[in-house]
């Protein structure tokens, strides 16, 4: 594997679903695929778009798309917890619906447009969920946050919860360790009366 | 992760047709389990093959009164489908009943139906299991088997099959569509999953190199007497221990027609014709619904840890029925059981 100047060097370089960047800069992706042909390859062309900065890259079928975000993106505000779909710490939302990044291959999502928690801030203001998760304590260590903010993003998109209960059914994707529950339901609350 | 190859199937013709140059290519689509599987080294695919731009992703009404679901809908956009909805809600209710909103967002009405089971052994490499490797023994018949069947296993495996969407899908009589080499055919959803028995290493009557192409239901949803009861260790996101869905039809005070299928019982939703050849006719009353648990039950057997699940689960039915004659399903938010 031949590696850019302008990539790390980590003691990881020698697993391949690390690190293979070959392009990326801003802008909107070509239509893609546009003729649905098998194709079988080692490594495959995946383009995507991840908080509106387009990437094109080459990778190792087996990269999922949170080894992408982390490891080739270099977004690590997403996290790894689990890495089994338990815990919701890689929780990221794939053209506005929440899912586990962790469960899927980064290929599965070519053409795709992907928020990350780097992604949900405007002209430097925190999303209403940052602020109310902020306003209302909703966390102790910190590491389910990203996932959780994702999650209730992706709850008030879907428009399905309007009591506590619905809020606690529909979060039970998100696991935090600490058990700051109470005061994350309260920060959702607060965000879904501002929407 | 073994290294696999990756290939895009642009319809079906091509997922056949690929799925036939590798008998070891698996098919992925949402891949929630498929993935986790592969991490485990429980699976271990030559080739994984995306589906996910096959056109298998509408929910379309069929003539004379049915749905048609593709296998690629989403399982969040088949519990909130309105069609399903007003006339299927049981099946809302156990689609809902089942995982988180990020797996069901992800997870596809295909793959469900492909779910492996959630036996710890099965995905514990370090120890025997014949579902995973055939003839290596079975770990859970004299190990942990708090979650496993009690009726329909084997002496060759124990295991449960996980899924809640497929306990409703028993009860309203699915038919499964699929297409392979030789063409397409349909497979009632009784004769879907398969018991262990000395291959349970096959969980279903899939043949080499077929693929799901759609779910259908019939006319009849009991979209007003129904539940789906799903009994588990927490409130939210776990399996069950036992889960009903329920469905009557209703004459009065009498049980015109009565269906219900167990989850987390055995090897496949669990049906059982006697069983609701009891309800036929019969007052809706907890006289006879416990006559049609006993009857379901006369063959359930416990294991060590599991012996609890034979009363639950009669228990279970005979709330699940009261549930559906008075009209009040169980919700899947507020966890209360009245």
């Amino acid at each position: 594997m031949t590696k850019k100047p302008s990539e790390k060097s980590s003691g990881a370089s020698k697993d391949p679903t690390r690190r293979r960047k070959v392009a990326s800069g801003a802008g909107v992706p070509s239509a893609v695929a546009a003729k649905a042909r098998p194709t079988t390859s080692d490594m495959v062309s995946v383009s995507l778009v991840v908080n509106n900065v387009h990437h094109s890259l080459a990778l190792d079928p087996r990269t999922t798309l949170l080894d992408l975000l982390r490891e080739h993106l270099d977004l690590t505000g997403t996290k790894k917890g689990c890495d089994q779909g338990q815990c919701g710490a890689c929780t990221v939302l794939v053209d506005g619906r929440r899912i586990n990044s962790c469960l899927t291959f980064a290929a599965m999502y070519d053409g795709a447009q992907i928020t990350t928690i780097e992604g949900l801030a405007r002209n430097g203001a925190l999303h209403p969920l940052q602020q109310a998760f902020i306003d209302h304590d909703a966390f102790q260590c910190g590491y389910c946050t990203p996932g959780q903010i994702c999650s209730a993003v992706g709850l008030l998109a879907e428009g399905r919860a309007k009591t506590a209960d619905e809020i606690r059914e529909l979060m039970s994707g998100n696991i935090c360790r600490c058990g700051a529950y109470t005061n994350i339901v309260a920060a959702i609350q607060q965000a879904m009366g501002q929407s | 992760m073994i290294g696999f190859q990756y290939a895009r199937a642009g319809d079906v013709t091509d997922a056949v047709r690929l799925m036939a140059g590798d008998p070891r290519a698996k098919f992925v689509a949402g891949g929630t389990n498929l993935i986790d599987l592969m991490k485990m080294d429980v699976e271990r695919p030559s080739m994984v093959i995306d589906i996910n731009r096959l056109p298998l992703k509408e929910v379309e009404e069929v003539p004379g009164g049915g749905l048609r679901i593709g296998a690629l809908v989403r399982n969040t956009d088949l519990a909130y489908n309105a069609l399903v909805e007003e006339r299927y809600p049981v099946l809302a209710s156990a689609l809902l009943a089942g995982a988180t909103q990020q797996l069901r967002n992800m997870a596809s009405t295909g793959g469900n139906l492909l779910q492996r089971t959630r036996c710890h052994y099965f995905y514990d490499t370090a120890t025997p299991c014949n579902k995973r490797e055939p003839g290596s023994g079975c770990s859970a018949i004299g190990g942990q088997n708090r979650m496993h069947a009690i009726l329909g296993a084997s002496d060759a495996c124990i295991a449960v099959h996980p899924s809640d969407m497929c306990v409703a899908m028993a009860m309203l009589e699915a038919m499964v569509r699929v297409t392979g080499a030789s063409g397409e055919r349909a497979i009632p959803f009784a004769e879907f999953h398969r018991l262990p028995g000395e291959t349970p290493e096959r969980d279903t009557n899939l043949s080499a190199g077929e693929i799901i192409t759609a779910v259908e239901l019939p006319p009849r949803g009991f979209a007003t007497n129904y539940t789906y009861l799903k009994i588990r260790d927490r409130l939210s996101y776990a399996f069950a221990l036992v889960s009903v869905a329920a469905g009557l039809e209703l004459e009065g005070g009498t049980i015109k027609e009565g269906h219900f299928a167990l989850g987390g019982i055995a090897h496949k939703p669990w049906r059982d014709p006697q069983a609701e050849a009891a309800l036929r006719g019969q007052p809706a009353n907890a006289k006879t619904f416990a006559l049609a648990a006993d009857i379901f039950l006369r063959d359930a057997e416990g294991y060590e840890h599991n012996a609890f699940k034979i009363d639950l689960a009669r228990r279970c039915i005979m709330r699940a029925l009261s549930q559906a004659a008075a009209g009040t399903p169980q919700s899947q938010s507020s966890k209360k059981i009245v």
